[in-house]
Parts: C-alpha cells; sequence; structure tokens
C-alpha cells in the first residue's frame, strides 16, 4: 500500500467549456497536514468539490484514489460513508438547535428507525466536543449563543463524529481572531496525533507556515507545485511566490506624497450599550480623533468592540442608549440614521460584504450607487441613468474590478472584486471619513495588494481613513497610528515607529489585568 | 475596441411568447371564437382588476412577501362606493374618492404593523384579509348593491371617444387607429434611442436582425390588438388606465430613487439599511400604495359590475400574486418587473376566457391555472440554476 492516503490525478472539470481546472494533480499522505494554496479562483474549492462528490464522478476527467483505490463518489454521503469530511468556509450548523443536535445532524442517534436517542446524543456530543478541546461546553444551549470560533470547532466536533479519516478545513479561521485561530491550529495538530489526515485551505500563510507538512499550491486551475516541510523553503514569501507567479516585493504598498492635515474626525466620550440588553455596556468612553491623509487602525480580539464602535456612530447602526458627541471638521455633527452620515461625509464598509454590503442578486452599477443615489445621481426623485452609468464604469476601471461589464451580477464575482465593488459604493457617496471594517477579509494577496493600494489613494486625497482589522500585520503594515481596542474601551495608541504585534498584545493583556483589579 | 455581441436573453421574453402561444392554442381550440373582436375587448375589460393589483402586489413581491389582503379590500371600497351611490345617492366623486381613501386606510393600517411594528406581512395581510371580508358582509348585509348609476358605471364599462368609419361590412374606430400609430412610432423611437445609447457607452450591442423580429413581433401584436378593439367599439376606459398605472409604475420600479430602493430592500434588507436606505419607510409606502391601487380595483369592478357584492374580489389575491410569479419575479424578492407582471396578468386572463369559451367549469380552471402556475415557477427556477 502506498504512503499516500489520497491521490488524485490529472483532474479536469469545466463549466460550460471553461477550464476550472486543469490537469491537477494531488498527493496527500496519510497523517499530515496538507495546506492548499492559491489566489482566490485559482480552483481550490473546486479540487475540493470534486473530491467531496459535490461535483459527482462523471463530470470531471481523471481519477481519484483513495486509501488505494479508486473511487467514484456520486455524492457527499458516498464521499463520508468513507470518511472524507469537508468543513465549508460558511458554517453548516442551525443556529437555534442545540449543541449537541448539531454535532449529530444528519447523522442522528438513533433507538429505532427515525427516532432520536437524546440521552446518547448529548453523552456522545460532550464525548466530542472534548475532542475539540470544548470540554467544558454545555451540549443543551442552542448553538448561536456560541462565538463564531467555538461553533468552527462544533463543526469539527461534527466531523469527528462521523469518523473522519481525511477532513477537508475550507478556510477555517477566516472569521477568527489570532487567540481562536491559534487554539484551531493546536486543535488540528492534536487531531494529526490522533492520526487523521487535514486537508487545510486558507489564505494566512503564517498559519499555513505553522501547522502544514506539505503545500500544494494551485494557480489559474493549474497545480503549480508541491513543497514539503524540510525539504523545500517554507517561508510566506516563497509561497506567495508560487501563488501568484512572480515575486511580490512588498505585501503593503509605500504611501507617498500624503500631507498630513487638522483633525477631521473626532469621537469624543462614546459610550454605548447592547441593542438587547440596556444594563450592558458595550463600549465605554471611547475618544479617538483622526486627521486629513491619516490612516488609522483598530486593532484588538474579535469582540472587542470596534465594529460596534463603527457601526453605533455609523448611523446608529448599533446599539442603543448611545452618548458621546462627533465632530466633522471641527463641528459637532449628530447622525442618528444611516442617511445622516452619508450626508454628513462619513462612509462604513462593513466587514460582511455579502451579508451587509451587497444586493448580490444587483449588478455592479446598482451595487455602486446604491448609496449615492439619492445626493448624487438623481433629481426629485427620478434617477440620472446615463450618470450612474459613466460613473461606475470610471470606478470599475479606476480600482480594477474584475469583470465582463458593469451589467455583470455581483454574486458572481470573486471575493476580492466584491470587496472592491463596495468600496466603490462608499467612495461614490464623496466621504471625507472612511470606515474600512475588515477590507481585506477572504481576500487573496493579489487583490488585498490593489485595496492596500486604493487606500493610499484615498488619504494622498486627502480622506480620513479608519481601518478595522483582525490581521495585525495589516494594521501594522497600512496605518499611521493604532488605537488598541480591548472590552470597549481604549487600551492603548500607538504611532507607527512603535506599532508591533507585541506591543498591541501588551496593550490587551495589560488592560485585561487592569480590569481584573 | 473588441466588439461584443449581446444576444436577446429569450427568457426575458420566453414568458411573451408563452402568452402568444396559450392564445394560439385556445384560437385553435374554440375555433377562433377568443380572436373575435367581442372577446379580445372583453379580454381587457375582464383583466383590468387583476392588472391593476398585479402592479401593487408586485411591489410587495419585490420586498420578498405577499399582501393577502387585496381581494378583501377591493370587496370593502366597491361596497363601500356602491353603498354611497345607491344608498345616500350621492355625487359619483363622493364615492370615488371615499373608495379611495378607505384603500389608504387599510394601506395605511397594514402598513404600521408591517413597518413599525414588525409583524410578519402574511400575518397582517392574512388578518386585513379576513377583517375586511368581514366588514363587507356586515356592511352590505350580505345582500348585493345595484344597480350602480351609469356615470360610475362608465368607469369599468364605457369607451373612449370614437370616429367610427364604415370599411367592408363593419365599422373601424379611427381614434384606435391614431393610438396604435403613436404607440408603434414610440416603440421604434425607444428603440433607436436605446441602440443610440449602448453606442454612446460601449455597451454591447445586439445583432439588428434580432431586434427586427422582437419588434416586428411586437408591432404586429400592438396592431392586432388595437385593429379588433376598433372593429368593435373603440379603446375601453379600463385600457387607460391600466395604460397610465403600467407606465407610471414602469418608470417608478426602474428610474426613481424610491423604486430601486425597494430592489434594494428585497435583495439585502441589511445592505439596504447600511446604505442609508430607510427601509421601514419602504415597507410602509409599498403597502399604503397596495391599499390604493386595491381601491381602484374595487371600484373598476364595481362599475362593470354595475354593483356591489359581498362576494366581489374572492381570491384577487392569488390571481395578482399568481401574476407576479408568472411574470418571472422572485419568490425571495429583489427581482422581477412589472411588465412581467401585466404579462403574467393576461397569461392567467387568456387562461380564464379561453377556458370558458372552450366550456370548461370553474372548477377545471382552476385547476388549470394551478398548473401552469406551477410550471411557470418551475421552469424559471430550474433555467436560473442551470446558468450558476
Amino acid at each position: 500500500m502506498s504512503e499516500y492516503i489520497l491521490e488524485m490525478n490529472h483532474i479536469t472539470k469545466a463549466f460550460s467549456g471553461v477550464k476550472a481546472l486543469d490537469d491537477v494533480n494531488l498527493k496527500v499522505k496519510k497523517g499530515e497536514i496538507h495546506a492548499l494554496c492559491g489566489e482566490n479562483g485559482a480552483g481550490k474549492s473546486t479540487l475540493m468539490n470534486v473530491l467531496s462528490g459535490v461535483y459527482p464522478h462523471g463530470t470531471y476527467d481523471g481519477d481519484i484514489v483513495y486509501n488505494g483505490e479508486t473511487c467514484a463518489f456520486h455524492n457527499l454521503k458516498d464521499s463520508e460513508g468513507k470518511g472524507i469530511v469537508i468543513i465549508h468556509q460558511e458554517l453548516a450548523l442551525s443556529p437555534l438547535l442545540s449543541v449537541a443536535e448539531n454535532v449529530f445532524l444528519g447523522n442522528e442517534q438513533l433507538k429505532m428507525k427515525g427516532v432520536i436517542n437524546w440521552t446518547k446524543t448529548r453523552q456522545r456530543a460532550t464525548e466530542m466536543l472534548a475532542k475539540v478541546g470544548l470540554e467544558n461546553e454545555d451540549v443543551n444551549v442552542p448553538v448561536n449563543s456560541l462565538g463564531v470560533g467555538k461553533q468552527q470547532l462544533i463543526e469539527i466536533a461534527k466531523a469527528m463524529a462521523k469518523k473522519v479519516e481525511l477532513l477537508i478545513l475550507d478556510e477555517p479561521t477566516a472569521s477568527l481572531n489570532d487567540e481562536e485561530s491559534k487554539n484551531l491550529l493546536d486543535i488540528m495538530l492534536e487531531l494529526k496525533s490522533q492520526g487523521i489526515t487535514c486537508i487545510i485551505i486558507s489564505h494566512k500563510l503564517n498559519e499555513i507556515e505553522y501547522v502544514a507538512d506539505a503545500i500544494t499550491v494551485i494557480r489559474d486551475g493549474k497545480s503549480i507545485e508541491t513543497m514539503y516541510k524540510g525539504v523545500d523553503d517554507f517561508t510566506e514569501d516563497r509561497i506567495i511566490k508560487a501563488m501568484v507567479g512572480r515575486e511580490l516585493t512588498n505585501r503593503y504598498p509605500l504611501r507617498e506624497g500624503v500631507t498630513i492635515g487638522d483633525t477631521i474626525f473626532e469621537v469624543k466620550n462614546w459610550n454605548v450599550y447592547h441593542p438587547d440588553d440596556a444594563n450592558r455596556q458595550m463600549l465605554k468612553n471611547i475618544n479617538i480623533k483622526v486627521k486629513a491623509g491619516e490612516v488609522v487602525g483598530l486593532a484588538g480580539l474579535m469582540g472587542a468592540g470596534r465594529t460596534e464602535f463603527a457601526m453605533s456612530v455609523f448611523g446608529h447602526s448599533y446599539g442603543q442608549k448611545i452618548s458621546g458627541q462627533v465632530f466633522m471638521n471641527g463641528k459637532e455633527v449628530k447622525m442618528p440614521t444611516v442617511k445622516d452620515a452619508i450626508e454628513n461625509k462619513l462612509a462604513y464598509v462593513s466587514e460582511d460584504r455579502k451579508g451587509n454590503g451587497l444586493v448580490l442578486i444587483g449588478d455592479i452599477k446598482e451595487n455602486m450607487v446604491l448609496a449615492a443615489r439619492p445626493k448624487y445621481f438623481s433629481k426629485h426623485g427620478v434617477i440620472n441613468g446615463a450618470e450612474e452609468i459613466v460613473a461606475s464604469q470610471e470606478y470599475k476601471e479606476k480600482i480594477n474590478v474584475k469583470a465582463t461589464s458593469i451589467e455583470q451580477v455581483v454574486g458572481s464575482l470573486s471575493g476580492g472584486n466584491q470587496q472592491k465593488v463596495v468600496l466603490a459604493k462608499w467612495m461614490l457617496t464623496q466621504p471625507d471619513v472612511l470606515i474600512l471594517d475588515e477590507p481585506t477579509r477572504g481576500i487573496d494577496v493579489g487583490a488585498k495588494y490593489e485595496i492596500y493600494c486604493v487606500i493610499n489613494e484615498l488619504a494622498k486625497a486627502g480622506k480620513a481613513v479608519i481601518v478595522i482589522s483582525s490581521e495585525m500585520p495589516e494594521i501594522i503594515g497600512t496605518c499611521d497610528r493604532v488605537y488598541v481596542i480591548n472590552e470597549g474601551q481604549i487600551a492603548g495608541e500607538l504611532n507607527k515607529e512603535e506599532v508591533t504585534q507585541e506591543r498591541i498584545m501588551q496593550c490587551i493583556m495589560s488592560h485585561n489585568r487592569k480590569g481584573e483589579k | 475596441m473588441e466588439k461584443k455581441k449581446n444576444n436577446l436573453d429569450m427568457k426575458q421574453y420566453g414568458m411573451f411568447l408563452a402568452l402568444v402561444a396559450i392564445y394560439l392554442i385556445f384560437a385553435v381550440l374554440t375555433g377562433g371564437k377568443n380572436l373575435s373582436p367581442a372577446n379580445v375587448n372583453n379580454l381587457v375589460m375582464q383583466n383590468g382588476y387583476v392588472v391593476i393589483l398585479a402592479v401593487g402586489m408586485l411591489l410587495c413581491v419585490l420586498t420578498g412577501n405577499i399582501d393577502l389582503g387585496v381581494g378583501s379590500v377591493v370587496a370593502v371600497c366597491g361596497s363601500a362606493a356602491g353603498i354611497i351611490l345607491v344608498d345616500y345617492k350621492m355625487n359619483m366623486w363622493v364615492a370615488i374618492l371615499a373608495a379611495l381613501l378607505i384603500g389608504l386606510l387599510t394601506g395605511i393600517f397594514a402598513g404600521f404593523f408591517i413597518a413599525y411594528l414588525n409583524i410578519p406581512p402574511f400575518v397582517v395581510t392574512l388578518a386585513t384579509m379576513l377583517m375586511g371580508r368581514g366588514l363587507t358582509y356586515t356592511m352590505l348585509q350580505a345582500q348585493t348593491k345595484g344597480p350602480l348609476p351609469n356615470d360610475f358605471v362608465f368607469i369599468g364599462a364605457g369607451f373612449l371617444p370614437t370616429m367610427k368609419v364604415h370599411v367592408g361590412s363593419g365599422t373601424l374606430d379611427l381614434v384606435s387607429i391614431i393610438v396604435a400609430i403613436i404607440v408603434s412610432v414610440l416603440l421604434i423611437f425607444s428603440e433607436l434611442k436605446s441602440i443610440a445609447t449602448k453606442k454612446k457607452y460601449g455597451f454591447a450591442l445586439t445583432p439588428v436582425w434580432q431586434l427586427v423580429i422582437k419588434d416586428c413581433v411586437f408591432l404586429f401584436i400592438i396592431w392586432f390588438f388595437f385593429i379588433k378593439l376598433a372593429q368593435w367599439n373603440g379603446l375601453p376606459f379600463v385600457l387607460l388606465i391600466m395604460a397610465v398605472l403600467v407606465g407610471i409604475y414602469a418608470f417608478i420600479t426602474s428610474n426613481t430613487v424610491a423604486g430601486r430602493q425597494i430592489y434594494a430592500l428585497g435583495g439585502n434588507r441589511k445592505a439596504a439599511q447600511l446604505s442609508g436606505i430607510n427601509t421601514n419607510k419602504v415597507f410602509f409606502w409599498v403597502y399604503v400604495n397596495m391599499g390604493v391601487l386595491s381601491a381602484l380595483a374595487g371600484i373598476v369592478l364595481a362599475a362593470r359590475n354595475a354593483s356591489a357584492t359581498p362576494k366581489a374580489g374572492d381570491g384577487f389575491e392569488m390571481d395578482a400574486i399568481a401574476s407576479c410569479y408568472i411574470g418571472g419575479a422572485a419568490v425571495a424578492g429583489g427581482a422581477g418587473t412589472i411588465l412581467g407582471a401585466v404579462v403574467g396578468a393576461f397569461v392567467m386572463g387568456i387562461l380564464n376566457n379561453g377556458m370558458s369559451l372552450y366550456g370548461w367549469s370553474t372548477d377545471i380552471q382552476k385547476i388549470v391555472k394551478g398548473a401552469v402556475l406551477l410550471g411557470a415557477v418551475t421552469v424559471d427556477v430550474l433555467s436560473k440554476r442551470k446558468k450558476g
């Protein structure tokens, strides 16, 4: 028997004539963590869908050899029957059902045919949770009462319950903060020691460096190369080079020719309470200032209150009992609705582009002009269609949205291009201050670079830019100054010269200690 | 610049072709009975209120919801007009205004619960459906109110002024012909304008031969339709109401900020909110609008029947909802057109009419209509899936 648990040979998969995968080869050794890298749209997810039977046998060319036998999966059940479980980027949990029920969703513990054995379900769910480091969780609470990080682990517990041999994780840490990500990666290493083979798809190269034993790089539907730990050079730069096919000398473009002006955006004594619980204070006395042409970062762990802060300022879109003052260009402004915020030249690009940012069934033009329309593209409520077309064409080219035309439906674009559309939408409102919440979440290295370039252009144009990001290198690479937020309060302020990952973590830790006293 | 070709999307015109096909099938089945001038005129008059309701319903459907109460509101408004005209013998305009006002109030009532108290539209309109029907029976004491005066009946059964000339064995109304000419010129003009716009912005052009075929088909339908009307009694007043409404609402939904906000809301409510759209306000006005249009449909229906009956408008909500879905509106909201809803309404109308002429009972008609609705939406959903 060969050392490989999985061999995918010469896989070619075409969609209406366009080859999404072209002669891809992937060989995974038993018991290793194998990373799959590539830019968005390179074909990683398609390859995993071929493997798991989402694209049934016969719709692709090439063959899959698993545990020494050639397999022909027709659906997910077939592949799961062999111990191959895929965990998608979007969580497949039913939010209102209990943790225990979710762990055995589709794999129920039965008394007799069709009748659920609840005692066994709870008992075994507790066992499964222990395997992923959640031994102290109550399995009876609804799954949506837990954080995203824990939900991701419950997905893994669910896979464990299916007697998984080969676990595929598609961007498992995309919505996790550094601490949660680290935890998840450690769980992966733990699973490896139990003999489970993992394939991980991730954009976070530092994580891959941390867990992977081998890396296969896919570019434009072709497998470029496979690197092995200890044999090949595993640095980020090396991986990026293989992914993009060229060397990215600087991941954060240099910002030049920016003159930092006066303070144009200031928030004073900002207090916000939880929208469902009037006694729970989410933000306490936040004070921040941003100058024209300055890029300011809000760093912190997930749940620290950064998004809540941005949304509460932006037309009171979050929370209740909001108090505090906002100054734009030195004048105090009140923004109780989003419309007021837009009129006062504030823009907020949401962290959740699909859920909060885009109308996915709408085309690029409709999405781009949506927020700016009342003010810039209409007169007495009647739309000026020609101007909308001109403006969206201009922005499509300006920030390089890759699409056939502005009439293309946004749902069919890649993540990076969707993010560009959301950015364009807010640039079109001609704001003075932009808050970008996780502007590069889940998008590939090339698109990230382009978005950083857009941030630089905005700064050059004298805008004040606030970047919220859970990726610390991004905050450090793009910002002139950083506020560290922890538990709804400012835990520290660091300028360009002093900001490092360690300093940010120090701020958080020392703030936590202060809280405990 | 490379030349891009943009072939006509047959799906967009698919329902239109289905409409023509259904009409032709019944022409064969009924031995041409449904082609007669009298019947073409009937088609317009019988479907006037469904078209009016479908236009309003499309806005509800765009938000991803429906309004179940419209049939009952039609009845309430019609009976109010009937009572004012028959029992109080008041002026026709008083009756019309009162009916529209009642429609407005029911719209505000439903809109308030839906938009500001966040009660699901299905529940709110199920309530207005029951309440409205009960109210109608109470107001009319379960009796039919009639006959209604002639000036009122004109709204539902009257014709625009005619200029008849003798042609062959019958007469032909010149007014209808003139309107047909105007419509044809407008159609060709708008096509040329759209080509010019596409050229100006470098958009993909549709091959000319396809446009020519499309426009010839449209022109043929327009002329067929108007000549039949001209041979009968000229243009029904209801046609004018329909044309004006369809024109206004097509403009609102495609060219106004308010109209596009409905699409944005239906496509993604959260994204719409965070783009500065007051989604509560949009919901409120969509349902207020539905109330007013229901009142208008109630007036037209009462006028055509020359009486107000407690059973009036029974099941109209289902016809209106079906029209929208048959016309390609997305059940989840965010996609659909006014013209599609109108075509959908006529598909239902032509089916009803054809089956009646062919001698099928209303029971059988319901089975066929249900099957057509299911079939149309299934084809729509499946064809979208293939694309993805």
